[in-house]
């Protein structure tokens, strides 16, 4: 991991130089100065998800059963679904922190009490009675999401080296979340490393299961940067509650209208 | 240009004012509201969109849990496309300006190559929507058209909301954009379809030949 993050953050203060002003597309926001910068850590990333992640994900998601035979919710959990919700449920006390720094409790709340019961009843986190037993849910965020709430501009898109689109507030975001880690802080030694496989894991289990969406865009489109960054930067905004700074869904400009044209 | 007819215009124009622009305004709504074909009683609401997204949710839904062969539900899911969305518009707008300098016949067969490809595309897709379910939850009025929200529960994933845009200005009831977890599918397919038009140079029919073999 830590050679991840050198990563990043050296790679930061290298984009700067050339900068092009931010573009509309379809009312959508492109500000992207580092493109050429990112296109090339994107092929990076794409030959990464071809060769390394994507058949890693294959084998132990058993995409091929999945093409043909339908799953039946109601089938108890596999294995690859034991190892992604035990990942992630390492990743609620980080969450937590963030909800308060938020000013939202009652999602820090939330995620502490997923935790707590999740840990304990739900052996480790392999199962989810918070859910299926007490309806709690868990609320999503980073502290990229807290730096948005405290105000801090977006910033340029980046592609991350592995980590892959993101923006600076999010990149700057990804850092802090590891240094402000409850589990990192509790933990130390061999505990702290199995911590930290466990989530990695999670996360490749989570590319496993849902690896044909990534793959759609990464090796199906005509250019597969441009699709990432457009896709990424909708639905992240959409996440952060930021699609516009004026966002006003009766405004013309904000809905494409192609009868309009 | 939106068409609207007089009655609208008046409600939202200052009710008071007649000032001639006003009354211009108005007697060239009339004139276009009298060369219109006749447009049937029933008119585009909240009721009416809600009710579109339903049924072709149903018809959706139904092929997934069909079991067929894959190649068999991509069919079928272009056809539910053909028959609900708007597909001569969508293609229209994701091939952009260069929509309007081809002419009809080479305009036909990009539209019929679009279609499939958006078939095979989002079809490819169904097996995450084994077991899922789609709640139409509400509609609302934004500008000319209907915005229907629903929540789609996917097994192992956060609810997910789902918009649909529908409009009447066809002459029908139709789709012609979904926004998925505030992913714009119209935006992101106009992006993908100026990317393989420019890596053929713009030449549409080109294109064409690459949308059979894409999705």
């Amino acid at each position: 991991m830590r050679p991840l993050i050198l990563t990043a953050l050296v790679a930061l203060p290298l984009l700067t130089g050339c900068a092009s002003a931010p573009v509309q597309q379809d009312g959508i926001t492109i500000n992207d100065p580092y493109e050429a910068q990112n296109r090339r850590v994107h092929a990076f990333n794409k030959g990464l998800d071809s060769h390394v992640i994507g058949p890693i994900a294959d084998l132990a998601g058993g995409k091929n059963d999945a093409e043909t035979a339908p799953v039946d919710p109601d089938a108890p959990i596999g294995l690859l679904q034991m190892v992604i919700n035990a990942g992630r449920n390492l990743s609620l006390p980080v969450k937590s922190v963030n909800g308060l720094l938020q000013g939202r409790p009652g999602n820090a709340g939330r995620n502490l009490s997923r935790f707590a019961i999740n840990s304990t009843l739900g052996l480790g986190g392999v199962f989810d009675p918070a859910m299926d037993n007490f309806g709690i849910s868990e609320r999503d965020t980073d502290f990229g999401e807290t730096l948005a709430v405290w105000g801090v501009p977006e910033g340029p898109y980046v592609e991350l080296p592995v980590l892959g689109p993101s923006t600076r507030r999010d990149a700057v975001g990804q850092v802090v979340d590891l240094l402000i880690d409850p589990m990192y802080h509790l933990l130390d030694g061999q505990d702290r490393a199995v911590v930290f496989g466990l989530r990695v894991a999670s996360k490749a289990g989570d590319r496993a299961r849902f690896g044909d969406s990534v793959d759609g865009i990464l090796q199906g489109s005509a250019d597969s940067y441009a699709q990432t960054r457009l896709i990424w930067l909708m639905n992240r905004r959409h996440d952060l509650g930021e699609e516009r700074a004026d966002y006003d869904p009766y405004d013309d400009a904000d809905v494409i209208d192609p009868y309009a044209e | 240009m939106q068409i609207t007819t007089p009655m609208t215009t008046l409600m939202s124009s200052t009710p008071m004012r007649s000032d001639r622009r006003g009354f211009l305004g108005l007697l060239a709504c009339a004139a276009v509201a009298a060369v219109l074909p006749f447009r049937p009683a029933h008119a585009l609401d909240a009721g009416s969109a809600r009710a579109l997204i339903d049924r072709s949710l149903g018809e959706v839904y139904q092929v997934i849990n069909s079991g067929q062969a894959p190649a068999t539900m991509y069919q079928q899911f272009e056809a539910i496309f053909a028959r609900y969305a708007d597909v001569d518009v969508i293609a229209r707008s994701a091939l952009g300006p260069a929509a309007r300098q081809t002419d009809a016949a080479t305009f036909a067969a990009y539209k019929q190559a679009f279609q499939g490809y958006i078939g095979r595309k989002y079809g490819k897709r169904f097996h995450e929507f084994v077991g899922s379910r789609i709640e139409v939850t509400g509609a609302r009025q934004l500008k000319s058209f209907y915005a229907v929200t629903s929540v789609a529960y996917l097994n192992g994933r956060a609810p997910m909301e789902v918009e649909w845009h529908v409009s009447d200005r066809s002459g029908q009831d139709l789709y012609f954009n979904i926004i998925i977890e505030g992913v714009n599918m119209l935006a992101s397919e106009r992006a993908e379809i100026a990317a393989m038009l420019s890596r053929r140079k713009g030449d549409v029919a080109a294109l064409t030949a690459d949308l059979r073999q894409a999705g």
